[in-house]
């Protein structure tokens, strides 16, 4: 090819203090293609866009776009230089409309009727152009994240964007909402945008893009045309040595039901149903999967079996009910029970991330006999604890001194997993295991789960990565606003299927075209609750 | 109770809600763009005393008002580099400029004028003057709307009507013009505004000094146009008033209005009706005078319903990624 890169970075390098964020990085992409960027966590990738879009300074190296040289020190330069960047966390004002965040900063003059009217036409014209259909009075509190999503879109058209990036765009979405926005991404190459996809996941890259980079420790470690090349390889760079895709397990060999759930509903304190008459079993040696989109009650569910959310219903753990409010219904006694909980927000929840690893690993814990000496603590005993556990988990570094926020998404996550698991619970109770966790921790995490189940107990998973549920599940069960919408076994079932569920379908025997899934979608959001 | 007495209560409503309202917009510019003000307080304090002083020295009223805006326009300055530039804890930076207001007035006026703290009474034109308006003493004597327009609309200083006239320029810039946008904006989620490629310091620093300048307005007015000269801690918490207004308010310019009209009517109540004797009982004076800061408490207590503040308020903006 002799045409110009549309976008081509010589020599990158970035470092935050002693951290090589960077390392002389040196990308082409060429106009009306689609690019992607995919390297595990702390890979780098961010910091590249960022320095892109003008958020940080590269200590050297040079940016050429159309094949000039190009200074970006701050955002309105890359706004200028044809540069729109869609964030992982979208940057709109809640309660503004869609038209006023789409006018925000690009206002024609003083007054704002002028800019607001032509924004409205504009939007018109694209929303015909690339299926980018949002009311522009909408409020952004009231549209889901699909929708927020295509505003965001939207907002970088308007300033003229000729390249567009996304960072991780993909993780709030349903399979239909993600298969929506890769048509936008067509379109858009057709009409000859440049678009820089970053991710991490695989499958993505494989669908829809042309060219891909893969980051690895600040460093670019190939660039490859994506169809020469398949998902394993691309896993082989991003961490450097050979990675199971696949988790590895062997049928599950269930038996007595261990925990039975029965028409269990949850009103939160702003009188929204979150759970509604939900009832399963979980058995022993068998992975429950639940899937759906974040926000449909699995969340609630996951705090009511855990102990620090009301509910009403009935819930045995072999076979003895246990309080579902009042003083005996608390993480201590859900504990006592033999119930572990590894919860959905590891840092929030999980974890306190200004305390030490060792506190860390005794936290829940702490009235273990084993953990007290008279009326204090055994401050040496738990450190031991915590050392045995992290070398067992193979947490990095295994210092159990540092700080829970000082170690990486994926290690405090085993830190986390090895306080749950080794306890040994009946019932062990998994949100979002992998969530922000690289690939080569991924593969250990669902192997500790696996191992667990074979050792007898039971398994609840939730998860809205439905690639995770479809390999580390033994059952799956859909939550659709607060219901359970169906049950399915990963053999006989489809990530279509499910993905119809997850949008509230049940009926999957009509064919759907895509739009009406998402008509759908769109009208059930109110509902289904906003988490994000 | 005739029109007159009714009359009476209103007008002073009137007076008494300029300075509310004048904070109270001052509070609402501040805090749509996500900084908190508690020292609106101390600005209106110390806009007070050197309004009075300047003009109690020079004898131009006007000057006295350019002094008091200069002054809180300087302490929102102070505001604004601790808890815009450095990220400090705002409600700190506020407490500390009413402190500092409040003692350094009081040292100053003593070192200055050595009246116990006080300015000089403050005469002619070291004070601002009523205006009458247009035909107000030729329609006096019509029935009903001539006493209104004579003693309700008529007959206040130039900063009564400036003080209302800036409701409907506060809510015409806040939604209808770009700054507006872009302040709200800000109060919102500041990072929208920082990849729209807006400057979200610049913005803030914008809003502080709007509410400085209104401070300024209003501490001026209470020394130069309600009273004749200044008197220690002569704002009274109307500072903190002009806060639960703004709850109470909603943030919202029309409402601020209304909120401040309300606190307004309930201290000219308390002065007009000192005692009042219910037959069964008297209802002390101090109960009277006790009745706008009685309302503050329930309004702050949530009991008139839900007021969402600005999202971002009271959080420095710290560039993520």
């Amino acid at each position: 090819m002799s045409e110009t890169p549309a976008i081509e970075l010589k020599g990158i390098s970035k470092a935050f203090g002693p951290v090589q964020a960077n390392k002389d990085i040196s990308i082409r992409v060429m106009p009306g293609t689609i690019h992607g960027i995919i390297g595990e966590n702390g890979a780098g990738k961010s910091t590249l866009m960022s320095i892109l879009y003008g958020f940080y300074k590269a200590d050297a190296g040079e940016i050429f776009i159309s094949g000039k040289k190009t200074e970006i020190p701050d955002s309105q330069a890359a706004i200028t230089a044809g540069i729109g960047m869609v964030f992982q966390h979208f940057k709109l004002v809640q309660n503004f409309t869609v038209l006023e965040n789409v006018v925000l900063g690009a206002e024609d003059s003083g007054l704002l009727k002028p800019s607001l009217s032509r924004a409205r036409g504009e939007l018109k014209k694209l929303a015909e152009e690339y299926e980018l259909n949002v009311d522009p009075d909408a409020v952004i509190d009231d549209i889901g994240v699909g929708m927020q999503q295509r505003v965001e879109i939207l907002k970088a058209l308007y300033r003229g964007a000729d390249i567009l990036i996304l960072d991780e765009p993909t993780g709030v979405l349903t399979p239909a909402e993600a298969d929506h926005l890769f048509r936008i991404l067509e379109g858009l190459k057709r009409e000859g945008k440049t678009i820089i996809l970053i991710t991490h996941k695989l499958r993505e890259i494989m669908e829809v893009t042309d060219t891909v980079s893969v980051m690895r420790r600040g460093e670019m470690t190939a660039t490859v045309k994506t169809e020469d090349t398949n998902p394993s390889e691309l896993a082989e760079l991003m961490v450097g040595r050979k990675v199971l895709l696949r988790v590895e397990k062997t049928p599950a060999q269930p038996k007595q039901a261990i925990v039975e759930v029965r028409n269990l509903n949850v009103t939160d304190e702003k009188g929204v149903h979150r759970v509604k008459d939900v009832s399963f079993d979980v058995r022993a040696g068998e992975i429950l999967g639940i899937a759906g989109v974040a926000g449909n009650g699995q969340s609630e569910l996951l705090e009511v079996l855990g102990g620090y959310e009301v509910a009403t219903g009935s819930v045995k753990i072999n076979g003895q009910e246990i309080d579902l409010t009042g003083a005996k219904s608390d993480g201590r006694s859900r504990r006592a029970r033999g119930i572990s909980h590894v919860p959905e927000d590891r840092q929030r929840e999980g974890l306190i991330m200004d305390f030490h690893a060792w506190e860390n690993i005794a936290f829940g814990y702490h009235h273990d006999p084993a953990y007290q000496s008279g009326i204090l603590m055994n401050n040496a005993t738990i450190r031991q604890v915590c050392q045995d556990k992290m070398e067992r988990f193979d947490v990095r570094p295994p210092d159990p001194n540092l700080l829970a926020k000082s170690f990486s998404g994926g290690n405090q996550q085993k830190i986390v997993l090895a306080r749950e698991i080794e306890r040994d619970p009946d019932l062990l109770l998994v949100g979002q295991p992998t969530r922000g966790v690289d690939i080569g921790a991924i593969e250990f995490i669902h192997q500790e789960i696996v191992r667990l189940r074979d050792k007898g107990k039971a398994i609840l998973l939730v998860s809205v990565e439905l690639d995770e549920i479809m390999g580390l599940a033994d059952r799956i069960a859909v939550m659709f606003d607060g219901r359970i919408m169906g049950e399915r076994l990963p053999s006989e079932t489809s990530e279509q299927e499910l993905g119809l569920l997850m949008a509230g379908i049940t009926d999957t025997d009509r064919t759907h075209d895509h739009s009406e899934v998402e008509a759908q979608l769109a009208e059930r959001h109110g509902a289904a609750g906003k988490e994000a | 109770m005739d029109l007159n007495t009714v009359l009476l209560v209103l007008d002073s409503t009137v007076r008494l809600a300029t300075p509310l309202l004048l904070a109270c917009l001052a509070g609402l510019f501040s805090e749509r763009a996500g900084i908190l003000d508690i020292g609106l307080e101390g600005k209106m304090l110390a806009a007070a005393f050197f309004s009075a002083a300047v003009s109690a020295v020079t004898g131009q009223v006007l000057l006295g008002l350019g002094a008091g805006i200069a002054i809180s326009v300087a302490l929102s300055a102070v505001h604004g580099l601790a808890s815009i530039t450095f990220r400090g804890n705002q409600l700190i930076s506020g407490v500390a400029i009413n402190f500092l207001a409040q003692g350094l007035t009081v040292v100053i006026a003593q070192d200055w004028f050595a009246q116990g703290g006080r300015t000089p009474q403050l005469e002619g034109s070291g004070r601002w003057d009523s205006l009458t308006l247009p035909l107000a003493e030729t329609l006096r004597d019509v029935p009903v709307l001539g006493p209104i327009y004579y003693e309700l609309i008529s007959g206040h200083s130039i900063l009564v009507y400036i003080g209302f006239l800036f409701v409907p320029l506060t809510w015409w810039i806040l939604f209808r013009t770009r700054f507006g946008l872009r302040l709200r904006a800000v109060g919102e989620n500041p990072a929208a505004v920082d990849t729209a490629g807006v400057s979200v310091i610049g913005m803030r620093f914008a809003a502080v000094a709007i509410a400085g300048l209104l401070c300024g307005i209003a501490g001026s007015y209470l020394a130069t146009a309600l009273q004749a000269g200044f008197t220690k801690d002569m704002t009274a918490g109307r500072g903190y008033i002009a806060l639960a207004a703004l709850i109470f308010a909603k943030w919202r310019p029309w409402y601020a209005l209304m909120s401040c009209l309300l606190f307004g009517f309930l201290q000219a109540v308390g002065i007009r009706f000192q005692n009042i004797d219910l037959g069964v009982f008297e209802v002390p004076v101090q109960f009277m005078d006790a009745l706008p800061y009685i309302l503050t408490v329930i309004i702050l207590a949530g009991f008139v319903g839900k007021a969402i503040p600005p999202r971002a308020g009271g959080q420095p903006y710290v560039k993520e990624r």
